[in-house]
């Protein structure tokens, strides 16, 4: 059986008293809330903390408040965020992000913030101790190259969150505490294209909350790629919104890749392609070729990287082929394997 | 809650509610719920195929809800409502469940049948007649090999709204199905 | 004796181990704990072709609760499944072979200990160049992986002529030449392989582990560790999922059984999931070439395959898998004259072996993909064409595989009419298709593993005064419901429930000797030895109760618990009371059965792969959905029909059928053993691309397609109340239905496995650019291929022997061992 290293476990009941914890040896010292993402890397020593800090009895986060914007607890578990009313009513993109993650029981374990704060993952790096001893460890852990590309000074390793490419094209907002105080940032400001410093969260903070806008007027939508109908990590996925105006044109578009960089792309060309245009085929096809040509996916996740580029293309097009209003149902039972109305 | 015994781990001496029934236990402070449950409570019926949350083997009921115990630290546990598999069955009668997949072929191995027992039972306890694509969601986290899924499917619709007909009396006990 | 209509075969019942499965009370290996339990930890080698320069275990040894560290000196002699391949090592002496082969062991107070222990091992290797895939091994004789084998780093070559192939595609109106690869791919049961070793209270070695093959870990225990075999003790545990994963005897069990020895406690070793990927013994990776000649009526002139398979590190049961790919090509379709040759070449990779189908399911999809293009070519229904030339019942085949009954013809009407074939072929728009394949799988080896003339599956029954009955068996439950057969069989014999007999299975103590859980060989080998038994008690009881009622033993029916005379059903007595005047009048009440195969037609070397007391055969129709811009692939029906002969318990039969079309699919679709070649400068390692549960592919609830399936019933003579296999032949024909059904779609060929869309989608653009559309290898390489050995077939008068072999003398060991079972 795989075993956990020793460490040593904090359970505050507060915020400050997290911040605190935290504060006192930050670089040993890790959160822990659904354990999903941490506890795999910890048994295969990926990650190997003194301390873990666990954040299930830190009341404040586990709220979902507000009508009109929404501040989502970072401990809220996906499965309430896929189960919540306004979630689903008001910010779809999120919604289907969150319903496509992992599987049931790791969405009833895992939270919205450990989501956002996922690791980057590789197939050099997602690897037991002995596996990646035999391939003299990697950029991201122990070792001095990235097999990804081993003239790469920076480690490739791949942005996999779901719920951030869709908190993105919803403009969402993620609230970072520390002892120091705290600070409020895009989430698109919470990442770094950098496999290893992929957060610009310092190590003393803790993410707290996500701030949803009112979403009133947008549409948005997610569109993930992976091998199968449940458990996979993404190894693309488009996450759109759009706005438009009474004449069914392009009011204001947001358009982001996951899953083909360090962290998700925005695609701010493709986005600015579609603006002032009704959402018809020639702009579809000239925004998901912007788009597409931004992701340089890696041979580091699952499928070939030149078939994931391809893809992307055409998942860009569903995306907004959704938005436009296509019945796009018997695609995304092809691509999810499933309706997304039986997730809950 | 922490200790340490000499010269060896940190240790954990808490009390944990698993299938309804409060337990003193000490455990070393690293284990998952998984390893508490079979190793220092001798509930082996929760089995284990990956202990990193790639197989939905270990999956329990805590709090309700089907969650991966392999995943789920031991110290994270106290005051919560824990079932296993040994839970299922109350008053010497199986669960609805448990008879629909020992009688429809829902279990081959018996692997990974716990696991899927305890996630089917909190389906039905949250959708009582749930549609077979909603069966189909509510297991995508349990990997089968054995059998297709498909007389799981069945097993799961066959116990639905069924009242336990409790363990057959000694007799003819296989003429169920 | 009259036998009353049936009242446990043939019907949907519990299976007698449900209970024990849905409450979590099957007891798996690593469920077992026993006082003062150690627990044991592998350090596996992290170079994939070395020697071992130096091993430091002295950090280790001293790390506290550290009980003991073996290392390959501790353990010195080999084993190994076949006695041609005796070479394995429980752990690696002097040059490790692949990334995950064991160098040392420890044993600790408990896992984290021995995890810590393990980090604490200091090995310097030297490495050598590594061997990568089979044209590696062909290029690069040395350095040799092992100094056996047929040539440099060539395992085994194997070359067979039954008739003037060269003549008969002469004669043929067209000639296909066609090459497919098909992947390697593992079993991934659930359960990780787990033992628990003990010296039992006198001084006995005792083990239980998850085995499909208890007898012969047995023997592979009293080898490697020099114990008299009736000192060991081998309890296989039911398997949490086996697929022939679990049918080689491990490096793991020999440690923890050595350990226990040595320090007089019990130890447990239970693999994670990536060691697991390490002892594989998966899918062979096979490169193939079939070269086939018809008529214009469709009618096959003659048949040519090559077979290239990558073997791993290991022998394995590779000589017997390099036979099977070629074994069954005949059992199908009539093919008049059919040459195979077939390579098998160590890497450094994890030793391939028997993985549901065992060796067949390559050569499978070759075929069946081939026959799809020939079709189409000749214009005639793939069905159509199927029907044409399916092989005629209680026939002898070129290569002298003995068919007995033949439901493949129902088989292809069944599924066509299920499925709308006639509808639906070529008919269906683009981006959807369906396609058809079929196959034929052994109900059981004819031979064993080792040569011996003893019987392959022994039953004992204990009937005692309480009416109870025990049915003892070396049988091993692996999920697919051994027990609940022999339970069923015994009470159907004997007129009683299923739940008044008791299965005592796989415990070499206890029970006779079964061969194991492979090759599809427990239903009808342990069948018909229960049913001999049960015979011999329904026998006994019979003459007791006839002398008490003063009726002919002849006229009595066993039945409802009872024994009576069929003419006054009201006069009879209780089963018990049966039982008790059996006892009174000759003495205690104790039977055996046993059964051996016929003896095979095939006489020349090499003869004993294939043939099987009789053959099962499946059909099947998959439907697709491909989308043509990205090659996205869907399936969302299978209708699947299997000549089974008859369903001793139709429940477990369909699940089996559909357990098949899962595992199918994943081979078809996703599933892959891929390995990572890194740079030279880390002397090219080869590692296991993803040794996880979430990195290869199985598919979920989700993915899995709607089945319909079909159960033909026409009771062969050869098994047990009828009964053929179904545990491996309805995988078979999946994988190249798929193929086929992908072509009906979009019109490209993906002559490969795994099937996926990126494939799809290179063969859609080579399409378009004008190029074939397809997938696939583009040759086949030149093996030096030894003389074949000549064997004119049945219509030419031949007799099963070769025109050209040396002969040696017929060996006539019971038992001993030292003679290959693949006489090859």
């Amino acid at each position: 059986m795989m075993r956990l290293p020793e460490f040593t476990y904090h359970a505050p009941r507060t915020l400050a008293e997290a911040a605190a914890r935290l504060a006192a040896a930050p670089g040993d010292t890790l959160l822990l809330a659904g354990g999903t993402d941490l506890l795999p890397n910890m048994k295969r020593r990926q990650q190997v903390p003194k301390a873990i800090v666990g954040l299930r009895h830190v009341a404040e986060l586990q709220q979902i408040r507000g009508t009109g914007a929404l501040q989502i607890g970072a401990g809220v578990t996906l499965t309430r965020v896929v189960r919540d009313p306004a979630v689903r009513a008001h910010y779809p993109g999120l919604w289907q992000a969150a319903a496509q993650i992992a599987t049931p029981h790791l969405r009833n374990m895992g939270t919205i913030g450990g989501n956002l704060c996922l690791d980057t993952r590789c197939t050099y790096y997602d690897q037991g101790h002995e596996w990646r001893k035999a391939i003299d460890f990697c950029l991201k852990k122990d070792g001095q190259v990235c097999w990804v590309a081993p003239s790469s000074p920076r480690c490739l390793a791949v942005s996999s969150t779901d719920t951030a490419p869709a908190l993105l094209a919803l403009g969402a907002k993620v609230r970072l505490v520390s002892t120091a105080g705290e600070r409020v940032i895009d989430v698109a400001d919470l990442y770094r294209n950098d496999g290893i410093a992929y957060l610009t969260r310092r190590p003393d903070e803790i993410l707290t909350d996500v701030l949803l806008p009112d979403a009133a007027g947008w549409r948005s939508t997610y569109w993930k790629l992976r091998r199968r109908g449940s458990f996979d990590f993404p190894v693309l996925s488009v996450a759109a919104a759009v706005r438009l105006d009474a004449g069914g044109r392009v009011a204001e578009a947001r358009l982001v890749l996951g899953a083909v960089a360090s962290q998700p792309l925005t695609a701010a060309r493709a986005a600015g392609a579609l603006q002032g245009r009704p959402l018809d085929d020639d702009a579809i096809a000239e925004a998901a070729d912007l788009a597409a040509a931004l992701a340089k996916p890696m041979d580091n996740t699952d499928f070939t990287l030149v078939w994931r580029k391809r893809a992307s293309r055409e998942f860009v097009a569903y995306a907004l082929r959704e938005l436009r209003g296509d019945d796009m149902r018997n695609v995304r039972l092809q691509v999810a394997r499933q309706s997304l109305d039986h997730v809950a | 809650m922490n200790d340490r015994r000499s010269g060896g781990r940190a240790r954990a001496h808490l009390t944990l509610h698993v299938n309804g029934e409060p337990i003193d236990v000490a455990f070393d402070a690293y284990k998952t719920l998984l390893e508490v449950l079979r190793e220092d409570l001798g509930l082996p019926g929760t089995k284990h195929g990956c202990e990193l949350g790639e197989c939905g083997a270990c999956a329990v009921l805590v709090d309700g809800e089907p969650v991966l115990s392999c995943l789920v630290l031991g110290v994270e546990c106290e005051g919560r409502p824990i079932m296993t598999v040994e839970g299922l069955t109350t008053d010497g009668r199986l669960d609805p469940l448990q008879d629909a997949f020992a009688d429809l072929g829902g279990a081959q191995c018996g692997y990974c049948t716990p696991g899927i027992l305890m996630t089917a039972r909190a389906l039905l306890d949250r959708v009582p007649h749930p549609t077979r694509e909603q069966i189909r969601e509510a297991l995508s986290g349990n990997l089968c090999r054995c059998t297709g899924y498909q007389q799981m499917f069945e097993a799961v619709e066959a116990a639905i709204g069924r009242v336990s007909a409790g363990d057959a009396a000694p007799g003819r006990p296989e003429a169920k199905s | 004796m009259t036998i009353g209509p049936s009242r446990v075969i043939g019907v949907p019942r519990r299976r007698v181990d449900g209970r024990a499965k849905v409450t979590g009370q099957t007891r798996f290996a690593d469920d077992l704990t026993l006082p003062r339990m150690l627990h044991c930890r592998l350090l596996r080698s992290t170079v994939p072709h070395a020697r071992i320069r130096r091993l430091d275990v002295s950090r280790a040894q001293a790390h506290p609760g550290v009980h003991l560290v073996l290392t390959g000196a501790d353990l010195p002699i080999p084993y190994g499944i076949l006695p041609v391949s005796q070479d394995e090592h429980p752990l690696c002496v002097d040059k490790v072979r692949f990334v995950g082969d064991p160098v040392a062991a420890v044993v600790a107070r408990d896992e984290l200990t021995a995890i810590e222990a393990v980090d604490l091992i200091d090995v310097e290797y030297e490495p050598l160049r590594t061997i990568a895939d089979p044209l590696d091994s062909l290029a690069h004789p040395e350095p040799r992986i092992h100094e056996y084998g047929d040539a440099g780093n060539i395992h085994k070559q194997v070359s067979l002529e039954f008739g003037d192939v060269e003549q008969a595609l002469a004669g043929a109106d067209r000639v296909f030449e066609d090459v497919f690869f098909y992947q390697g791919n593992t079993h991934l049961p659930i359960e990780q392989h787990a033992s628990v070793a003990a010296k039992d209270p006198d001084g006995k070695l005792v083990i239980w582990s998850s085995t499909q093959t208890p007898h012969y870990l047995h023997r592979a225990l009293a080898k490697a560790l020099q114990l008299p075999a009736a000192h060991i003790r081998v309890v296989a545990t039911p398997n949490g999922g086996g697929f022939g994963g679990k049918s080689d005897p491990f490096n793991h069990e020999v440690v923890v059984a050595k350990a226990a020895l040595m320090l007089d406690r019990p130890v447990k070793i239970c693999l994670t999931r990536e060691e697991v990927f390490y002892c594989h013994r998966g899918r062979h990776p096979v490169l193939m070439k079939f070269r086939t000649g018809v008529k214009r009526d469709g009618t096959l002139t003659g048949m040519h395959l090559q077979t290239l398979l990558d073997g791993g590190a290991y022998g394995s049961y590779g000589v017997a898998s390099t036979f099977y790919t070629g074994a069954l090509q005949t059992v199908t379709y009539h093919v008049p004259a059919y040459r195979f040759e077939g390579c098998r070449t160590f890497t450094n990779k994890p030793p391939c072996g028997p993985k549901r189908g065992h060796g067949t399911p390559q050569s499978r999809f070759g075929q069946e993909v081939q026959l799809d293009k020939i079709a189409e070519a000749l214009q005639i229904d793939p069905a159509e064409f199927r029907l044409r030339i399916v092989e005629r019942p209680d026939t002898l085949t070129a290569n002298y595989l003995r068919i007995g009954t033949i439901g493949l013809a129902e088989c292809v009407h069944r599924v066509t009419a299920a499925s709308g074939w006639a509808e639906k072929y070529r008919r269906l728009p683009r981006g959807r298709g369906i396609g058809l394949a079929c196959s034929s799988y052994l109900s059981g080896a004819g031979l064993p593993i080792y040569w011996n003339d003893l019987p392959h599956s022994g039953v004992q029954l204990k009937l005692d005064r309480s009416g109870g009955v025990t049915a003892f068996c070396g049988a091993t439950e692996i999920g697919q419901g051994s027990d609940d057969v022999l339970v069923g069989c015994v009470a159907e014999v004997l007129g009683i429930e299923p739940f008044d007999v008791r299965a005592v299975t796989g415990d070499t103590d206890l029970t006779p000797v079964d061969l194991g859980s492979y090759s599809s060989r427990v239903t009808l080998m342990m069948g018909n030895a229960a049913i001999q038994a049960a015979e011999r008690a329904r026998d006994l009881l019979a003459q007791a109760v006839g002398r008490k009622l003063d009726v002919p033993a002849s006229r009595l029916v066993f039945a409802d618990r009872r024994v009576f005379d069929a003419e006054q059903p009201g006069r009879g007595v209780t089963f018990q009371e049966a039982v008790c005047l059996a006892e009174a009048m000759s003495g205690t009440v104790g039977t055996t059965g046993s059964y051996t195969p016929p003896k095979s037609a095939a006489k020349f070397k090499g003869g004993g792969v294939g043939p099987s007391p009789t053959y099962s055969y499946t059909a099947a129709v998959v439907e697709v959905e491909v989308d043509p811009t990205t090659g996205w692939v869907v399936v969302p029906r299978v209708w699947i029909a299997h000549d089974i002969g008859r369903a001793l318990n139709p429940t477990l039969v369909r699940g089996q059928v559909e357990g098949s079309v899962y595992m199918g699919l994943g081979e078809a679709l996703m599933e892959e053993q891929a390995f990572r070649r890194l740079p030279a400068r880390l002397s090219g390692a080869l590692v296991h691309k993803f040794p996880s549960i979430l990195e290869y592919k199985s598919p979920t609830s989700l993915d899995m397609p709607e089945v319909f399936t079909e159960l033909i019933e026409h009771p062969d003579p050869a098994g047990p109340f009828g009964a053929k296999e179904v545990g491996q032949g309805p995988l078979l024909p999946i994988m190249p239905a798929v193929a086929n059904a992908v072509y009906d779609a979009v019109g490209v060929r993906i002559d490969e496995v795994p099937i996926t869309p990126d494939k799809i989608l290179k063969a859609l653009e080579a399409a378009r650019d004008g190029k074939p559309g397809r997938y696939g290898p583009s040759s086949f390489p030149d093996i030096a291929w030894p003389e074949p050995l000549r064997v004119p077939p049945p219509w030419e008068g031949g007799d099963g022997r070769a025109v050209n072999e040396t002969r040696r003398p017929k060996p006539t060991a019971t038992g001993a061992g030292r003679e290959p079972a693949v006489r090859s």
